[in-house]
């Protein structure tokens, strides 16, 4: 009988590879872990844009728990989050801080938040891309919770949708705030 | 004419089909060590946005910054492994095309070598039973003949030399 068994391991190997593989196919490639989580925000010092006063720098950030959001004029996905940063800064929710990505053209970033509203406390720009890629940014947008001290507690990929917020970010938020 | 005209389109097809060059003219650096070394480490780099490209075939934005990245970083006196290791402390080990060899990898590196062995060892018990099982069921026959069928066979070939 035990003979017999041994005819069905392949198939027991096979079943457990499937499983693995099945599991491995739900997740997005496009989603990289984040080497930066729990580790100090990259120190930067970031011009302003276009017709703004102030840049951002990293020392910004600390004091309090912020979100920093990656984006771009170009950026399509970008505007699908929008509106939603603009709620959360009318609301008071959270101070957003925002690293204009890759800029081609002075004043687009300006224009870009003149038009649809500008929901940054402080936005820097980053046309070189060098605090991005500091940020280990594959794609805009891309949104880091940083706490008090400035350091890097969660990071997102993509736009952040209402359910996104509620389900997702805004429990970290509350948990670090109580820190 | 014609001849010519045809010679030229033959050459032109039998000319090597090059990959376009995503490195473009202005990235290049004046040092052709320099240019070289950065081209090998490129070579290693996975493209973030095209997962399955080197940042050094790529055309997308981000692996042309990372291209200028790593020139800047070799102009200024940078190792090749410092080079790597920049970009790996931004972007994980998940851009080394190559998987590096550690700990949580040795499953990545062993298990094919692992299955052949299992493969060879499982083929090798297999025949080794066959062997042993027909040779065992040869010597049962043998001595399954008993006496009475000894007496029959003896009669059947004692016919046979009588025809």
């Amino acid at each position: 009988m035990s003979k017999r068994l041994v005819y069905l391991l392949p198939l027991g190997v096979f079943l457990i590879l499937a499983v693995y593989f099945a599991v491995g196919l739900t997740k997005d490639p496009r989603k990289l872990p984040s080497t930066l989580i729990n580790r100090e925000v990259p120190a930067f010092d970031l011009p302003p844009i276009q017709g703004f006063d102030r840049g951002f720098s990293s020392k910004d950030l600390l004091g309090q728990v912020t979100l920093v959001n990656i984006f771009g004029s170009w950026c399509v996905a970008c505007l699908a989050e929008h509106p939603f940063l603009m709620k959360l800064k009318a609301e008071k929710i959270i101070p957003i801080y925002g690293i204009d990505w890759r800029e081609k053209t002075d004043g687009a970033a300006t224009q870009w938040l003149e038009r649809h509203g500008n929901p940054y406390t402080l936005v820097g720009d980053d046309r070189d891309s060098r605090v991005s890629i500091d940020f280990g940014v594959t794609g805009a947008p891309e949104s880091f919770i940083v706490d008090k001290k400035g350091v890097v507690r969660y990071k997102h990929i993509g736009p952040i949708y209402p359910e996104t917020w509620t389900d997702t970010l805004l429990p970290i938020v509350e948990e670090l705030r109580k820190e | 004419m014609k001849f010519v005209a045809s010679l030229i389109v033959a050459l032109a097809l039998l000319a090597p089909a090059l990959p376009a060059l995503a490195v473009e003219p202005h990235e290049i650096l004046d040092d052709p060590a320099l240019e070289h070394r950065a081209r090998e480490i490129s070579k290693e780099l996975r493209c973030v946005v095209c997962q399955n490209q080197s940042i050094d075939d790529s055309d997308a934005e981000l692996a042309r910054d990372l291209r200028v990245i790593v020139r800047e970083r070799l102009t200024k006196g940078d190792s090749d492994d410092e080079v790597i290791n920049y970009v790996v402390a931004r972007y994980g080990d998940f851009v080394l095309l190559r998987p590096p060899f550690k700990g949580i990898t040795y499953v990545l590196w062993f298990g094919p070598a692992i299955f052949v062995v299992i493969g060879i060892a499982a083929v090798a018990v297999y025949y080794r039973k066959r062997q042993s099982e027909a040779g065992a069921n040869g010597a049962a026959k043998t001595k399954k003949l008993t006496a009475e069928e000894k007496a029959r066979l003896d009669a059947l070939l004692k016919d046979e030399t009588n025809v």
